[in-house]
Order: C-alpha cells, then structure tokens, then sequence
C-alpha cells in the first residue's frame, strides 16, 4: 500500500494549546470530528458523547478519549452527569489531565454537573482503539498497534523474549522496518524506523 | 516541623499487599536513579518508563490498602510516612543499583529477577478475591509482560556479549541471586492469603520462576547459581543497610513540607 506522506508538521505539534484547544482544532491537518451542533431536545447522554468525541488526549492529540476507547460509560444521575473511564497504563501521568479536560470539556458544553470516575476492570486494552483512530494515528505518523486477540490470552504460554514484531511505516506503508528503542516519549509508544523510506516513527504498543 | 510517622497496617492482609507494593515502589525508585544516567538513551528512557509503570502499580495498591484500614490513609502516607521496619518489600528491591561498586548489570539482572516474579505474581493475582486486587493485577501483567522481555533480552546481550559484559552480569548474578531465596519465603500472612484467595503463597510461585529464569540465563550463557543458607528478610521489614538512606531520600519532601502536593 502506497500511502501518501503526510507533512513534517503533522509530526510535531509545535504549538501548546490546551487539550480543549487541540480537539477543537486538530493537530497537523489530522482534525477530530467536529462536535455537531446542538439540536433541541438532545438527550444530555448522547450530547456528552459528542462533546466527548472532541476531547483530544493529552498525549497523542491526533485522538480523541472515545477514539482510544478510554470512556466506559456515560450516565444520568440526580447528582449530575456521571462519567466512567479506564487508566490506559497503571502509571500513565495523563489520566488526571484527561479526567479535567473531559469535565471541563462537558462543562464548557452546559452539560454540568460532572463526576468523573475511574474504573479499571476490564483493564484497557489497545484493541478499543476505534478504526477511525487507527486511521488518524496512522495519518498523525504513529503506526497503529496490531489485535491483542483474546483480552489476558494463555500469558503463561507467551513466551516472554524480545520478538520481531512486522510493524509496517506509517508513512510509506513497507513492512522493512526495526524496533530503535522499545520505549519511546510516553509509556504506549515504542520507537522504530522504516529501512525503505529511512523515515524514524513511534509505534502504540499493543497491550 | 516534620511530619510524624503514622501507623502502619499490620493485618496479614494488608502485610501480604503492602509486600507486593512496597517491592513496586521501592524498584521503581531504584530504577528511576537510572535517569540521566543510562548507558544508552533508549536504556535512559525505558529504565523509567519501567519505574513509572511501577509506580502507578504502587499508587493502585497502596490506595487500596490504605482505604480498608479503620482509620483510612491515602497512598501517600503509606509510601512516604513510615518507619523503615514498616516497608515490606523484598531485599533485592532496595540493594543498590548504580552506586557501591554496582553497575548497569546489576540493575538488568534485578529488573530481569524481580520482573519475572512480578509477573507471576500480578498473572495469578488475576484470580484474586479481592475484586479490586485482580483488577489492578489485570492491568499490571501486561506492563509487567512487557518489562520482563525487555529485561531478559539485555541479560541475554549482556550476559553473551563481549568478554567484559559476561565479566560483569557473572558478577552480578553472583551478587544478587542469594537474595531470590526470599521471594518465596511463605510465612502466615501467605497462608491466610492463600486460605481467603486473595492471593497465591509465595512458595507456589517458585517452580515456574525458576523456569522461567533458567531458561533466559540459559541463553544468556550463564549457570544458575547454587543456593546458599543465606536468608534476607525485607518482607518481614528487617531490611539491608541500603533502605534506610533510601527512604531518607524518598520521604524528605514529604516529611519537611506536610501534606505537601503539586
């Protein structure tokens, strides 16, 4: 597959904006969705979602929460709007910045009240990554991670050494590419580089 | 003005946890003294990424025991307020990384050591009674996976590298491995976890560790170690020297500045 390159800028977000900002306006040409306008008689549910499909993840802007699966549950309560979402990795410092920037984002809309909670079983997994974030990732530079398959499959039976894994160019699409780190700038990315286009790019860990 | 020591949790439930959390916690520390100091950028990076994950699985922990005691105390408490003999982690936890004639093979073979008995841990703690313990764990055995391949590809590099790296993760192994006997010391606190679920005994989890082990120092070319009668106790709180100018370090902030946050 010959994807077309996307521009160095989509690379590096240079400027720093609020979370809020970033979903708003999308980084690199990579746009979220925009947040529809309301229509009358929107049940508050469904127009959370929405405004929740606007709020970019503070490590990986080109995505939004619900792109990465992070919002479980979205409810009616008298005290007000209750939010649920799951902790991508146990030490992942974005999780308070991704709880303020979804109630501020449902505040913002009108929607306040909002309680945000966490819960973390089922534990995350990178296969709720929706197929259009996969796209966007892709298109934002960072090669989108494979299908764990079954959640917590046989991890007895893996074999736990260090593994070729056929992790194909976000930017060229060849398959002729090596691990340069298997940590990267955050906890769910791991570094490699393309040995076709010799382009460096980050890889989202699947787990 | 300092801040008091509080009083630590002492039911065999809590003793069974805090030995897991304080082991992340104090791993993590050690690992994070690697930032800036790496041999290589990529090993800078992943050193404490590692530590990170760790601490998250620390903070998930400590939380949860904290919540269960009678008079309830935060994750912070529980990891910077307490008198050294209240920190049960493992000895081969706090022994020093980079410092005192220890080198980055030390820090491998502990990462690769006590990773793999993570694992195994976290794997079985899945199953636990404690619905929040098993969810913490399902979370934790992926992260943990994760490190214990990192780990075992730099003991096998390290330990089949050049003449001087083989030197050194021997030296290494020599120096830590009287310290793995610990990790499977059961006493009642194990028991009553093994007898209400929450989780494995200690001793249950040796076969499949050294197996594990076996077969990475295999490849790596290295013999496992004989036992030795040696026997540490950190789990029970008796620590080495090294914990205490550790935490000295770790609890100054908190101990200086109460209740201090940012």
């Amino acid at each position: 597959m010959a994807a077309s390159r996307t521009s160095s800028s989509a690379l590096f977000p240079a400027p720093e904006l609020p979370a809020a900002a970033l979903g708003a306006l999308g980084v690199g040409g990579v746009a979220l969705p925009p947040v529809p306008p309301r229509a009358p008689g929107q049940g508050r549910v469904e127009r959370a979602w929405a405004v929740l499909g606007g709020v970019a993840d503070p490590e990986v802007p080109a995505l939004s929460v619900t792109d990465l699966g992070l919002v479980r549950e979205v409810s009616e309560s008298p005290a007000g709007l209750q939010v649920v979402v799951t902790p991508t990795y146990s030490g992942c410092p974005a999780t308070e910045v991704i709880e303020a920037s979804i109630r501020q984002a449902l505040e913002a809309d009108g929607l306040g009240p909002v309680q945000v909670s966490q819960r973390r079983s089922p534990a995350w997994t990178t296969d709720w990554i929706s197929d259009a974030g996969r796209e966007r990732l892709r298109a934002y530079g960072i090669a989108p991670p494979g299908r764990c398959g079954e959640a917590g499959a046989a991890p007895a039976e893996q074999p736990v050494r260090i593994v070729a894994r056929g992790v194909a160019c976000p930017h060229c699409g060849s398959a002729r590419t090596e691990r340069l780190s298997a940590f990267g700038a955050t906890a769910c990315k791991a570094l490699y580089r393309c040995l076709a286009c010799r382009e460096p790019f980050e890889h989202f860990k699947p787990i | 003005m300092t801040t008091p020591s509080i009083t630590a949790p002492t039911s065999l439930r809590a003793r069974y946890l805090l030995r897991i959390a304080d082991t992340c916690l104090i791993h993590a520390q050690r690992l994070s003294e690697w930032c800036g100091h790496g041999p290589i950028l990529e090993e800078d990076m992943a050193l404490t990424n590692m530590a990170l994950d760790l601490v998250g699985q620390a903070r998930a922990l400590l939380t949860h025991v904290g919540a269960a005691q009678p008079q309830a105390l935060d994750e912070d408490q529980l990891a910077f307020l307490r008198e050294e003999r209240d920190y049960l982690n493992m000895t081969l936890a706090e022994l020093p990384g980079r410092r005192a004639g220890r080198d980055f093979a030390d820090a491998t073979l502990r990462n690769f050591l006590l990773g793999q008995w993570l694992l195994l841990t976290w794997q079985r703690l899945q199953a636990s009674s404690d619905a929040e313990v098993a969810a913490i764990a399902a979370k934790a055995v992926k992260e943990a996976r994760y490190h214990v391949e990192h780990a075992s590809g730099w003991v096998v590099r390290l330990g089949d590298g050049t003449e001087e790296s083989t030197r050194r993760m021997r030296q290494a192994l020599q120096r830590l491995w009287p310290y793995t006997t610990e990790l499977f010391d059961t006493d009642e606190a194990d028991a009553e976890a093994a007898a209400t679920g929450l989780g494995p005994a200690r001793d249950t989890l040796r076969a499949d560790w050294q197996a594990a082990v076996a077969a990475v120092l295999a490849d790596a070319g290295l013999a496992v170690p004989a036992e030795t009668p040696f026997r540490s106790t950190g789990s029970r709180g008796v620590h080495s020297e090294h914990l205490g100018y550790m935490l000295a370090e770790m609890q100054q902030l908190q101990r200086s500045y109460p209740g201090g946050r940012w």
